[in-house]
C-alpha cells in the first residue's frame, strides 16, 4: 500500500538548511493500524505530511498503491488527496458556519459528485463514525471537541480513501473523549479494513495502534508490534 | 468543483459577513449609478436633439448672414449683427435645382399687447406663405397671408395665443406689436421646441410688413430652405454657396454668409453631447476604480481570516485553480450585485432628473451592457490577486496558520 524508499526531507531557509528527514524507509501494509511516534521535532509531522501528499520529499521514491508519486505535480497531487487520503487534525478544522452535513459532504463536492449522491454518502459516512443523527444538521460551534472530531472523522472517510491519516487527533481532548475517538479509528480498522496511520507523542495514545514507528532526529530508530496492545471495546476484534 | 457549488460558497461567504460586504459593494453601486445617470442623460440630450432635427425636417438648409463653421464658431462678422442676405438672394435659391421651398425671415423680439391688456414679449417673424411647408407647420385655426401680402396680419404661435387671449378665440382680435395695431387671422398648430427656437412661441407677420414697419431694413434674418430630398442636400448646400458667392461679388475667403444644414447641426452638437458625455462618465469611473480597491481590500482580509480553511481546502483535494475560482467568483458576485443595484438606482436617478430637471434621459441598453461589463471587469481585475495569494498559499503553513 505504502512504501517509502530513501525519503529525505530537506527545508531550506535562506541559507540555513535544516534536514527533516534523512534516509526513511518504510512499508505498511492494506489494512494495519500504524502509529507514528516520537517527540517533537523528530520528523513524525514531516513524514506524515509527506505520506499524506501536502508536501514533497527532497529525494527519494514514495510508491502509493504501486504508483510512484514522488514526481506528481501539485494539481496530481491534489487529486490523490481527494481520492485516496483522510485527514484527521488535532484542531479538528472544520468550517466555521458550515452545517455537520454539509461539512462531511465538502470533500464530495471538489470531486464533482451530484448533491443527492452526496447526501446518501455523508450520510453513511456520519453514521460509521457514529455520529449521532439529531446532531447533522448543527453548526460546529454548537457541538462539543470529542462530537467535532467525529464530523472530521466522517469527514476523512467520506470519499472512501485508501489511508486515513490523523495527525495527533486526541491532543486537543479530554481522556474520555480521546478514547470515544480512538475506539471509532479500531472499529474502522476492524471492521472497515481501513488503513488508519495516526502521528502522536503520547505512548497511550500509541497503545492503541497494532505497529509503532518510532522516530528521532528524522529518522526511524525502531519498528515494532505492539504488545499488551489497548483495545477499547473488545466486541468489535471478535 | 461545479460552478454551482462555487457560487453557492460565494454567497456563503458574502451573507456571512453581511456588514463588510455591504460596505465593500456600496462602493462599485456608487459608481455604477453615477456612470449610469451620466450616459442615460448624454443618451437623452442626445435624442432630444435628434428629435428636433427631425422636426425641422432632415432636407432642411438654413442660409444666415455671417460665416460660420460648425464646430469652430463664427469666424467672421457675428450671425446676429451682420447683414449680407436680402431678397435677391432668395430669388437666386429659387432657381437653383433640387429646391423644393424658399422661405425668406426676419426675426426680431418686441413688446406685444393685446387689446385685453396682456402683455408677453416674443419672437416676430416676417415670413411668406412657404414658412409652412419649409417650417413643416400648419394652421389650426383661422387662415395664413398671402404672397406679397401688406396687410397688418398676424399669425400667433399656440402658446402666445393663449398667454394673450386665454380660453378666448382670438380671430379677428387686435394686438400691438411694438406699438404698432395687427389684426390675428390665425393660430398655428402646437409644434413644440424645433431647433433650438420653440415654433409654439412666435408671432408671424408678413415679411414685407415686417421689413416696411418693424424693422426697417431690408435685410433678412434667415433663408430658410427646403431640398427636394434628403439626398440632394449636400448637392444644394454646395450650389446654394456658389450661387450667393458669385452674387455677393465676393471670394471664398471673404464668404459673408453661411449654409448650414440640420443634419450639420446634430452632427457638431452630437459630438459635443458625446465629449461632454465621456468626460462626466470617466470621472464616474474612477469613483468605480476606488470601489474596486474596496473590493480588493476586503477579499485579502477575507483571505488572510480563511487561510485555514484554504488549507482544510486544499488538504481534502482542493486544486489551485478552485481556490482561485472560488475567490475569483467571490469577488465578481460582490461587483455584479453593485453593478445591478447601481444600474437601479442609476436608472431611477436619471427618471427623476428627467421629471424635476426638464432634462431628456435614456437608459439605453448599451450603457446597461456597458456597467454589467465594467462591474464584472472590476471583480476580476481587484479580485485576481487576492484570489491568486490564496490559490498559491503552501497547504501545510496555511493548515497551522494561526
Amino acid at each position: 500500500m505504502i512504501k517509502l524508499e530513501n525519503i529525505t526531507k530537506i527545508y531550506k531557509s535562506g541559507e540555513v538548511e535544516t534536514l527533516a528527514l534523512s534516509g526513511i524507509n518504510l512499508e505498511i501494509k492494506e489494512g494495519e493500524f500504524v502509529a507514528i511516534m516520537g517527540p517533537s521535532g523528530s520528523g513524525k509531522s514531516t513524514l506524515m505530511h509527506i505520506i499524506g501528499c501536502l508536501d514533497k520529499a527532497t529525494s527519494g521514491r514514495y510508491f502509493l498503491a504501486g504508483q510512484d508519486i514522488s514526481s506528481f505535480s501539485d494539481d496530481q497531487l491534489a487529486d490523490i488527496r481527494k481520492n485516496k487520503i483522510g485527514f484527521i487534525f488535532q484542531a479538528f478544522n472544520l468550517l466555521p458556519r458550515v452545517r455537520v452535513i454539509e461539512q462531511v459532504e465538502l470533500p464530495l463536492v471538489y470531486a464533482g459528485i451530484k448533491l443527492e449522491e452526496r447526501r446518501e454518502k455523508a450520510i453513511n459516512a456520519l453514521k460509521i463514525s457514529a455520529f449521532p443523527d439529531n446532531f447533522w444538521y448543527h453548526y460546529p460551534n454548537q457541538l462539543s471537541g470529542g462530537m467535532q472530531q467525529r464530523v472530521a472523522i466522517a469527514r476523512s472517510l467520506v470519499n472512501d480513501p485508501l489511508i486515513i491519516l490523523a495527525d495527533e487527533p486526541t491532543g486537543n481532548l479530554d481522556t474520555k473523549t480521546g478514547e470515544i475517538v480512538l475506539d471509532t479509528f479500531q472499529r474502522l480498522n476492524f471492521n472497515f479494513r481501513k488503513t488508519i496511520v495516526l502521528v502522536t507523542h503520547e505512548e497511550y495514545v500509541g497503545k492503541h495502534a497494532e505497529r509503532i514507528v518510532l522516530m528521532r532526529d528524522g529518522q526511524i530508530i525502531d519498528d515494532f508490534k505492539v504488545k499488551n496492545r489497548l483495545i477499547i471495546n473488545h466486541d468489535h476484534s471478535d | 468543483m461545479k460552478f454551482y457549488d462555487l457560487l453557492k460558497e460565494a454567497f456563503k461567504s458574502i451573507i456571512s459577513n453581511k456588514l463588510r460586504s455591504g460596505l465593500t459593494i456600496l462602493g462599485i453601486v456608487i459608481g455604477i449609478t453615477a456612470i449610469i445617470a451620466m450616459l442615460s442623460i448624454g443618451e437623452g440630450a442626445k435624442r432630444q436633439l435628434a428629435q428636433s432635427v427631425e422636426n425641422l425636417g432632415s432636407n432642411q438648409l438654413n442660409v444666415l448672414p455671417g460665416f460660420i463653421q460648425p464646430g469652430r464658431g463664427i469666424v467672421s462678422a457675428g450671425r446676429g449683427t451682420a447683414q449680407s442676405l436680402k431678397m435677391r438672394d432668395v430669388d437666386v435659391i429659387k432657381k437653383i435645382e433640387g429646391v423644393k421651398a424658399v422661405s425668406p425671415e426676419v426675426s426680431r423680439r418686441f413688446q406685444i399687447v393685446s387689446s385685453s391688456g396682456k402683455n408677453t414679449n416674443v419672437l416676430v417673424i416676417g415670413v411668406t406663405p412657404e414658412y409652412l411647408l419649409v417650417r413643416n407647420s400648419k394652421v389650426e385655426k383661422g387662415y395664413f397671408f398671402k404672397e406679397n401680402d401688406l396687410n397688418r396680419f398676424a399669425v400667433l404661435g399656440p402658446t402666445v395665443a393663449e398667454d394673450l387671449f386665454g380660453e378666448e378665440d382670438p380671430i379677428g382680435k387686435t394686438i400691438r406689436i411694438n406699438k404698432i395695431n395687427f389684426k390675428v387671422i390665425g393660430v398655428l398648430e402646437a409644434k413644440g421646441s424645433v431647433g433650438f427656437v420653440n415654433a409654439d412661441e412666435v408671432v408671424l407677420v408678413p415679411l414685407l410688413v415686417m421689413q416696411k414697419i418693424l424693422t426697417g431694413s431690408e435685410y433678412l434674418s434667415l433663408i430658410a430652405v427646403q431640398a427636394e430630398s434628403s439626398e440632394l442636400v449636400d448637392k444644394v448646400k454646395d450650389d446654394i454657396t456658389n450661387a450667393l458667392l458669385k452674387e455677393h461679388k465676393v471670394s471664398s475667403e471673404n464668404q459673408d454668409f453661411s449654409v448650414i444644414a440640420a443634419q450639420q447641426f446634430l452632427n457638431t452638437f452630437n459630438s459635443l453631447i458625446n465629449t461632454m458625455t465621456i468626460f462626466l462618465a470617466s470621472i464616474a469611473a474612477i469613483s468605480l476604480l476606488v470601489g474596486g480597491i474596496g473590493i480588493m481590500n476586503m477579499m485579502l482580509t477575507s483571505v488572510t481570516e480563511r487561510i485555514k480553511e484554504i488549507g482544510l481546502r486544499k488538504a481534502i483535494g482542493a486544486k489551485k485553480k478552485e481556490i482561485l475560482a472560488q475567490f475569483l467568483i467571490e469577488s465578481i458576485v460582490l461587483t455584479l450585485i453593485g453593478g445591478i443595484i447601481g444600474i437601479f438606482l442609476g436608472s431611477l436617478l436619471s427618471i427623476a432628473v428627467s421629471k424635476f430637471a426638464n432634462i431628456t434621459s435614456d437608459v439605453s441598453l448599451f450603457s446597461i451592457i456597458l456597467s454589467i461589463t465594467f462591474s464584472s471587469l472590476v471583480g476580476i481585475i481587484f479580485g485576481y490577486l487576492p484570489a491568486k495569494r490564496a490559490a498559491e498559499l503552501n497547504p501545510i503553513d496555511a493548515l497551522r496558520y494561526e
